[in-house]
C-alpha cells in the first residue's frame, strides 16, 4: 500500500489549470476571511474574558462606514469569484468543431466506449494527447456520471437523453475514470481508466484495433434494416422528410414552432416521433422505442449526423 | 428544595406514570417525548456512521458487502436528516421553549403537538421496519430511475415512512407559526422577540411550504414503482431529472430547516456568556427571514452537471452566492457580540464558539461548490460530504448540544458536571475536525462519495477521518452519561443559573405546569445585558 500523502490531483487536461487557479483563489479568500474571524474570536475571548482588566469603555456602537466598506468588499470579491466560475463553465459548454467524437454508454456497472472508427472498449478509454475529444454520454438504465478527476471534468449520463462532455488531454498517462453518481450495488466498482497517449501511438492503437465497423456505417445498415429508408429514402413513395443535412439545421414544426435538429431532437424523433411533427407531414412514423437499444440508437444518430457532414462548409 | 424531589408545582409533578407522559398535552412533556425518540435515532444513525468509517479505513471492501454498505449510508442519511436533524431543535428545545419565550401557557394547539409526536413515531418506526425487513439502497436522495425502477430494496416502505413523518413536521410548523402570531405576552412586540423565536418562526414557514413538495415527489416514486406510471421513466415519456428538481426544491430549503434553529440557539448563548446584548439584533432577525425566502430559489445548484441547461446553472450559481450574504451578516454579528464583553467559557459557550468556527468553515466551503467550474470537479465527491457535515453536524448538532446544556437546568431542574461538559465539548470539536477536514482534501483529490471501496492512494486521508470518527463518537457518548447522571443525582438548579435574560429564565426550574404563575408583561427588548457605557 502506498502511504505517500497526496494533496492535489494531477493536472492532465486543458481545463485543469483554470479550475485549479479558481480553486486556489477561493481557498485564499476563504482562509483569509476565516482567519480574520478566527483571529477576532480568539482575540476577543482572551482580551474580554470575565475579570480581565481590558478597557471596555466607550460605546460598542457600530462604525457604519467601516461596516459598509468591509461588507461591500466581501460581497464584491464573492461576486467576482462567481463570475469567474460562470465564465469558465459556460466556456466549456462549446466543444471545438474538430473534436473526436466518442460514444459512451453507462450501464450498471460498466462504461462502454465506441470510437468513430468502430473500435470498442469497456472501462478503458484511449485518447490522444493534444486533440479535443467529445464524449457523448448515454445511459442504458440509471443515472451514472462520467468523472475524470485529473481532467476536472464530470457529466451525468442520464437515461433518455444524450449529454456531452469534452476535454483535451495534455499529458500522457493513465487516469482514474469514476462513476460519480450513485447507481446501485457496484457503484464503487464502476471504475475505469482514461489512457492518454501521444497522437502517433493513439493512431497505432486505433489501427491495431480496427476491424470494428465505423459507427455511422453500422447506423446506415440499421437505417436500412429497420425500414427507415422505406420512408426516408430518396425513392420512397410515402411523404417523409429527407434527412440529408438535417443535423443542426432549424426545422419548422406543425405546431408552428421551430427547433434546431440537435442530438436530443434526433433521439426524440426516433423514440417518440409524436413529440415533434415536422410541418407539412403526417404523424405516420412509428416509434422505435421498443425495437432498438441505446447502442443502436447511437449508431443511427451517428449516421444521421454523418449525412450533414459532407455539406458543412 | 431537596435534590431528590421536585417541588409540587413543577410540571414533572403532574405524574410520572406512562399515562402522564403518553397522553400529555403539555408542550414541555411532548418535548421530552421527542428528545427520547431523537436521541435513540441519533445513536442508531451515528452507530452506522461508525461502521461505515470502519469499512473505509482500508481501501478494499472488507467489513461489509457492497449491498450492506449501500444500505448503511442510505439509512444513515434517512435517519439523520428526517428523524434527527429536521425535528432536532424545533421539536425538542423549540417545543419546550417557544411558549416560555412567548410568555404563554402552551403552544396554540397542544393536542396537535402530541399528535405530531405519534405521527412521527409511527412514520419513523415504519421506516425502521423497512430497514429490518431488508433495507433501502437508494441513498437518502432517492434519485430516479434507480429508486423508481431499478432498486429491488424496500424503497416504497422507506419512502412511505418519510412521507408520514413529513406530516408531523408540517404539524409542528403550523403550531409554531400560529403560536408566534397569537400567543405573545402583552408588550412582546415582534422586535422584542428573542432570535430563537425568529428562527423557529422562519423554520416553521419553510417546513409548511416545502414539506408538501417532498411528499409529492415520494408519492410519485411509489406510484411509479407500484403502478408503472411514467413520470420519471424516460421510456414512458417521463424525465428522471424532474425528480431532482422536485427533490431539491424541498431539500435545499430543508437545509435551512436544519441550520436556522442552530443559529437561533447560538444567538441566545453568545450574548448570555459575553454579558452583552446581541450585536445587530434587527439584522440577525431579518436575515433569518431572508434565508428562509432565498433558500427556495437555489435548488438547481445541486444539478450543475446533471444535464440541466448551462445558463440555468449560471442563474442558480448567482443566487447561491447571494444566499450566502445573510449568513455572513450573522457570523459578523455573532463575532462582534463578544467585543467588550465579560466572557466566561461554560459548556454552552464552548459549544457556541465551536458552532461559530465550524459553521463558518462549512459555509465558506459552500462558495466552492456554488462556483460553477469548481463544482464540476467537486460535485458528488467527499468535498460535498465534508461541506454539508460541517453545516449539519458541525453547525446544527453542535448548536443542539450547546442548547441542550444551556437549557438543561431549566428543563430538568438539575445541574450537570461542568467539568465533563467542557471535556465533551472540546472532544467533539477535535473529533469533528479530524473526521471531516480530511474529507475536504479527499474531495479535491477526486474521491467520489458513496464508494464502498476506493483506490489505495486515498487511504491516508480516509484513515485520518476514521480515527476522527472514533474521537467524535466518544465526544457524543459522554453527555449521554453525565446528563443521565444529572437527571438522577444532579444538584438542584436555581431558576436562572446563567443570569440570562429572557422570559424562560423568569420562571422556576423546572417550570410549573402552566409555565408562569401569572402572565408576564414585557417592557423591554431581548438580551437585556448591559452595554459597556451602562457600566460606569
Ligand atoms: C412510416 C414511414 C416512416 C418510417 C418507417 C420512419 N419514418 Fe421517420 N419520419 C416519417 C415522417 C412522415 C416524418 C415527418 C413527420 C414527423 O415528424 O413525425 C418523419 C420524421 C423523422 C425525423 C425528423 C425529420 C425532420 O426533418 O425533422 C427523423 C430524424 C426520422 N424521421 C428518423 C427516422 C428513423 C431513424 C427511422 C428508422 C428507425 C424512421 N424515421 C422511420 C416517416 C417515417
Ligand atoms: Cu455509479
Ligand atoms: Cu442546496
Amino acid at each position: 500500500m502506498s502511504w505517500s500523502i497526496p494533496f492535489m490531483p494531477e493536472q492532465a487536461s486543458n481545463f485543469a489549470p483554470g479550475v485549479d487557479l479558481l480553486f486556489y483563489a477561493l481557498l485564499a479568500f476563504s482562509f483569509g476571511l476565516g482567519l480574520v474571524l478566527t483571529f477576532l474570536v480568539v482575540r476577543y475571548s482572551a482580551r474580554y474574558r470575565a475579570g480581565s482588566r481590558a478597557d471596555r469603555s466607550g460605546r460598542r456602537a457600530r462604525s457604519l462606514r467601516l461596516e459598509i466598506a468591509w461588507t461591500a468588499a466581501t460581497v464584491a470579491i464573492a461576486f467576482g469569484l462567481f463570475a469567474w466560475g460562470a465564465v469558465l463553465f459556460v466556456d466549456r459548454n462549446k466543444a471545438p468543431a474538430d473534436a473526436i467524437e466518442i460514444a459512451a454508454i453507462g450501464k450498471q456497472w460498466m462504461w462502454k466506449f465506441r470510437h468513430p472508427g468502430g473500435q470498442r472498449e469497456i472501462n478503458e478509454l484511449h485518447v490522444p494527447v493534444g486533440q479535443p475529444v467529445v464524449v457523448s454520454l448515454a445511459s442504458q438504465d440509471v443515472i451514472h456520471s462520467f468523472f475524470v478527476p485529473a481532467f476536472r471534468v464530470k457529466q451525468d449520463a442520464v437515461p433518455g437523453r444524450t449529454t456531452r462532455v469534452w476535454f483535451t488531454a495534455t499529458k500522457p498517462g493513465r487516469y482514474h475514470l469514476f462513476c460519480a453518481e450513485y447507481c446501485g450495488t457496484q457503484h464503487s466498482g464502476m471504475r475505469g481508466q482514461v489512457i492518454a497517449m501521444q497522437p502517433e501511438r493513439y493512431a497505432a492503437w486505433l489501427e491495431a484495433r480496427s476491424g470494428g465497423e465505423p459507427l455511422a456505417a453500422a447506423g446506415e445498415r440499421l437505417f436500412r434494416s429497420l425500414g427507415c429508408s422505406g420512408c426516408h429514402g430518396a425513392e420512397s413513395r410515402i411523404p417523409a422528410p429527407s434527412l440529408e443535412g438535417l443535423y443542426r439545421r432549424p426545422v419548422p414544426l406543425a405546431s408552428r414552432r421551430t427547433v434546431i435538429a440537435d442530438e436530443a431532437y434526433l433521439r426524440d424523433s426516433i423514440l417518440q416521433p409524436q413529440k415533434h411533427i415536422v410541418a407539412g407531414y403526417g404523424a405516420v412514423m412509428p416509434s422505435y422505442d421498443e425495437l432498438i437499444d441505446e447502442d443502436e440508437l447511437q449508431m443511427i444518430v451517428a449516421y444521421i449526423k454523418s449525412l450533414a457532414e459532407d455539406r458543412e462548409p | 428544595m431537596s435534590a431528590d424531589t421536585y417541588p409540587p408545582q413543577s410540571y414533572f409533578a403532574a405524574g410520572y406514570g406512562p399515562r402522564a407522559w403518553f397522553l400529555t398535552t403539555d408542550h414541555k412533556r411532548v418535548a421530552w417525548l421527542y428528545l427520547v425518540a431523537l436521541t435513540a435515532f441519533f445513536f442508531i444513525g451515528g452507530a452506522m456512521a461508525v461502521v461505515m468509517r470502519l469499512e473505509l479505513a482500508t481501501p478494499q471492501g472488507d467489513v461489509l458487502t457492497a449491498d450492506v454498505y449501500n444500505r448503511m449510508f442510505s439509512i444513515h442519511g434517512i435517519i439523520m436528516v428526517w428523524f434527527f436533524l429536521v425535528p432536532s431543535i424545533p421539536a425538542t428545545l423549540g417545543n419546550f421553549l417557544l411558549p416560555l419565550m412567548l410568555g404563554a401557557k402552551d403552544l396554540a394547539f397542544p393536542r396537535l403537538n402530541l399528535a405530531s409526536w405519534y405521527v412521527f413515531a409511527f412514520g419513523s418506526l415504519f421506516t425502521l421496519f423497512a430497514v429490518i425487513a431488508g433495507g433501502v439502497d437508494t441513498g437518502w436522495t432517492f434519485y430516479t430511475p434507480l429508486s423508481s425502477l431499478y432498486s429491488d430494496s424496500y424503497v416504497s416502505a422507506a419512502a412511505f415512512g418519510v412521507f408520514i413523518v413529513g406530516f408531523s413536521t408540517i404539524m409542528t410548523g403550523i403550531n409554531f407559526i400560529v403560536s408566534v402570531h397569537k400567543l405573545r405576552a402583552p408588550g412582546l412586540t415582534w422586535f422584542r422577540l428573542p432570535i430563537f423565536v425568529w428562527t423557529m418562526y422562519a423554520t416553521a414557514l419553510v417546513m409548511v411550504l416545502a414539506t408538501p413538495v417532498l411528499a409529492a415527489s415520494l408519492i410519485l416514486i411509489v406510484l411509479e414503482r407500484v403502478f408503472g406510471i411514467g413520470v420519471f421513466n424516460p421510456e414512458l415519456g417521463g424525465d428522471p431529472l424532474l425528480f431532482q428538481h422536485l427533490f431539491w426544491f424541498y431539500s435545499h430549503p430543508a437545509v435551512y430547516i436544519m441550520i436556522l434553529p442552530g443559529m437561533g440557539v447560538v444567538s441566545e448563548i453568545l450574548p448570555c456568556f459575553a454579558r452583552r446584548p446581541l450585536f445587530g439584533y434587527r439584522a440577525v432577525a431579518l436575515s433569518s427571514m431572508a434565508i428562509a425566502v432565498f433558500g427556495f430559489l437555489v435548488w438547481g445548484h445541486h444539478m450543475f452537471v446533471s444535464g440541466q441547461s448551462a445558463y440555468a446553472g449560471v442563474v442558480f450559481s448567482f443566487l447561491s452566492f447571494l444566499v450566502a450574504i445573510p449568513s455572513a451578516i450573522k457570523v459578523f454579528n455573532w463575532t462582534l457580540t463578544l467585543r467588550k464583553g465579560h466572557i466566561t467559557f461554560d459548556t454552552p459557550m464552548l459549544y457556541a464558539l465551536g458552532f461559530l468556527g465550524l459553521f463558518t468553515f462549512g459555509g465558506l466551503a459552500g462558495l466552492f461548490v456554488a462556483s460553477l467550474a469548481v463544482d464540476v470537479h467537486l460535485h458528488d465527491t467527499y468535498f460535498v460530504v465534508a461541506h454539508f457535515h460541517y453545516i449539519m453536524v458541525g453547525g446544527m448538532v453542535t448548536a443542539y448540544m450547546g442548547g441542550l446544556h444551556f437549557w438543561w437546568p431549566k428543563m430538568t431542574g438539575r445541574m450537570y458536571s461542568e467539568l465533563w461538559g467542557r471535556i465533551a465539548a472540546v472532544t467533539t470539536f477535535i473529533g469533528f475536525n479530524l473526521t471531516f477536514f480530511p474529507q475536504y482534501v479527499l474531495g479535491y483529490l477526486g474521491m467520489p462519495r458513496r464508494y464502498h471501496a476506493y483506490p489505495a492512494e486515498f487511504a491516508f486521508w480516509h484513515v485520518l477521518s476514521s480515527t476522527g470518527a472514533v474521537v467524535l463518537a466518544i465526544g457524543y457518548v459522554m453527555p449521554f452519561f453525565y446528563l443521565g447522571w444529572s437527571l438522577l443525582r444532579g444538584s438542584a438548579a436555581p431558576a436562572n443559573p446563567w443570569r440570562a435574560s429572557g422570559l424562560e429564565w423568569q420562571t422556576a426550574s423546572p417550570p410549573p405546569q402552566h409555565n408562569f404563575a401569572r402572565t408576564p408583561t414585557v417592557t423591554e427588548g431581548p438580551y437585556a445585558y448591559p452595554e459597556p457605557e451602562d457600566e460606569r
